[in-house]
């Protein structure tokens, strides 16, 4: 099999606790602890677990916005992990990011002209004369007229912003695309356009995604294969039907069947999880889930469990599945 | 709140109309704009040259005669003239050490509040002891090994005023670079220079336009004060600060000496600090009090 576009192995991010006095470390905050992810190109990942889990922190290390504490990242065959700012340049091309928030992701004193033409004056791409007919290109790709150019994000509305977030990201015609919750941040009637145009511009452009999400509704929508995370690990890889319809791990089994049922008067059985999710200042010993978990064993907390592969493109960490 | 105007459409709209309400604040705008019209018109108004001495005519009163509207001092050098004048070189210096101020102040606060760590700690420990040393202090003993210029001074005030602003744009730089714009931009490669300069410092003008305007208050008011002490403005150029140095020695007999010049000096700082309370009101709705 060809390299994938993008392979990420053993990847951690610790961040320290310091101490109010001095400054000294006291502790650690595991935000990534050990995750493998890998994504073809032209397909969608979906990176899914609850808030806190380490999925934004995750992609923003892959785009080495975070730097990472351990691990490898490969794109494209190259190794960027340590990469400096001038060896990352050219990465930077290739791989973009559409965030959460379209009211924080734009410049409010900059208009959406200014906005669009950043890639290309950082990258000194094409001349002053062309610019705005890429611009406008840009927006036409997006579904925007072409006067939005000379209007401050101020002026649109939260799905009109996020095209321009969309559009930003397209400009450098990148390889890879993270959407760190690209619609959960909009009205439910403007979540089904956006991610219908970036299924679009995926079709067009051949682009790999990894949609960051906790929405399973919108992953099971977009995504080819899907990631879940509990507590900075992977804990189930599968491709989505695969997923949806046979989990193995007891976290997503109860990930999904806390998902609200949309045909009324069908029931289905539902997994109450016990507890919190633990601090990962103070992760669980052994497997992360361990004490939440309803079929644990004692060795669930002295061993950290592998992923291992029990069916095709399916791999699973956990002592008590098997294949 | 009235119901009638509806709410403007633009950002400068909904500043204005915010602004416009502060009655003290469109005094304070009306008194700069009389106080710029008249130092820039200084030779067209004043009734005669302000270093022109004819002791034939010393010490007349005020609202006495028409060729000296505001009467004569003890050389009887015409005291509107002189104001007029003296307005000019408040005003430049006020404005060349706001300039300076903000300059410095941006410069250092962006720098620490963007690239945070040791250099931000470095910075800010220069700050705080920049701090210590009272102002007035410090710009006398410059001022007694610099020659006194009107640039010379303007520096010197500028230099010795940058703290706080700097301290603003820091903390207004440590909330703006964790927004996604920013993590947008270096997510396209940008530099930090473009990012300090390009993305960061265009948000945080609000503040900044605030801090330049109360500066050129106080940075007028120092003014006053050292020239008042004789290592300011030097005689014959007339300036508030040292037409009241002259008008001491006369303030039993001749008041007005002093009044004149005191009231220009503290309508000025007045019309700028309720111009920049206005401005901070208007801009920034966060720290608004309803009226």
């Amino acid at each position: 099999m060809a390299e994938p576009l993008l392979k990420v192995s053993g990847l951690e991010v610790h961040f320290p606790i310091r101490s109010a006095f001095l400054r000294r470390r006291v502790g650690t905050v595991r935000a990534v602890d050990g995750v493998d992810l890998e994504v073809a190109r032209g397909e969608t990942l979906a990176l899914v677990g609850e808030s806190g889990c380490g999925k934004t922190t995750t992609g923003k290390a892959i785009l080495r916005l975070i730097d990472s504490t351990a691990g490898s990242i490969r794109f494209g065959g190259e190794e960027i992990a340590h990469h400096g700012t001038s060896a990352l340049a050219p990465f930077r091309r290739r791989m973009q990011i559409v965030f959460q928030d379209p009211y924080a992701s734009l410049n409010p004193r900059m208009t959406v002209g200014g906005i669009l033409a950043a890639p290309f004056d950082i990258h000194r791409i094409g001349h002053a004369g062309d610019r705005a007919e890429r611009i406008s290109a840009l927006l036409r790709t997006v579904g925007l007229p072409a006067d939005a150019a000379r209007r401050y994000p101020h002026e649109f509305s939260g799905g009109q912003r996020q095209r321009i977030g969309i559009a930003r990201a397209l400009a450098l015609e990148p390889e890879l695309i993270i959407g760190d919750e690209p619609v959960s941040a909009l009205d439910v009637s403007i979540q089904a356009q956006v991610i219908n145009l970036m299924k679009r511009l995926q079709a067009e452009r051949g682009l790999a995604y990894i949609m960051i999400s906790h929405n399973l509704a919108v992953v099971s929508h977009v995504a080819d294969r899907v990631a879940v995370m509990y507590l900075g690990r992977v804990v189930e890889t599968a491709p989505r039907e695969q997923l949806f319809f046979h989990a193995r791990h007891p976290y997503t089994q109860a990930l999904l069947s806390a998902v609200p049922e949309p045909v009324p008067g069908r029931s289905r059985s539902r997994q109450v999880l016990q507890g919190d999710v633990p601090s990962p200042a103070k992760p669980p010993s052994g497997c992360h889930f361990h004490p939440r978990c309803p079929i644990a064993q004692p060795r669930c907390a002295e061993e950290t469990p592998r992923s291992r592969i029990i069916a095709p493109n399916h791999a699973v960490a956990c002592h008590m599945v098997s294949a | 709140m009235s119901a009638t105007a509806a709410p403007p459409e633009s950002q400068a709209g909904r500043v204005w109309a915010r602004f416009r309400r502060h009655r003290l604040a469109l005094a304070g705008a009306f008194v700069v704009a009389l106080l710029m019209a008249s130092a820039l018109f200084a030779p067209a108004f004043a009734p005669q040259d302000p270093t022109l001495l004819d002791t034939a005519l010393r010490f007349r009163p005020p609202f006495a005669e028409w060729a000296h509207p505001l009467g004569t001092d003890e050389l009887g050098r015409d005291t509107l003239s002189r104001l007029l004048y003296g307005g000019r070189v408040s005003l430049t210096v006020g404005l060349v050490a706001m300039v300076t101020t903000v300059a410095t102040g941006a410069l250092i606060g962006i720098t620490a509040g963007f690239l945070g760590g040791w250099i931000d700690m470095l910075l800010m420990r220069f700050v705080d002891t920049m701090l210590c040393f009272p102002q007035v202090f410090l710009l006398l003993v410059v001022a007694a090994f610099v020659p006194p210029t009107l640039l010379s001074i303007s520096l010197i005030i500028g230099l010795s005023s940058w703290m706080e602003v700097s301290r603003i744009v820091r903390a207004e730089i440590l909330h703006l670079k964790e927004q996604d714009f920013v993590a947008a931009a270096r997510a396209l490669g940008a530099s930090r220079r473009r990012i300090m300069f390009r993305e960061l410092l265009p948000n945080a003008a609000a503040p900044i336009l605030v801090a330049a305007t109360l500066k050129v208050a106080s940075a007028v008011l120092m003014e006053s004060y050292i020239s008042y002490l004789g290592y300011g403005v030097q005689p014959p150029l007339a300036s508030w600060g040292n037409m009241l140095t002259n008008a001491q020695g006369y303030f039993d007999t001749v008041p007005w000496l002093a009044i004149l010049p005191g009231a220009a000096i503290t309508l000025t700082v007045m019309g700028f600090n309720f111009l920049g309370d206005g401005l901070r009101d208007a801009l920034d709705p966060r720290l608004r009090m309803d009226p």
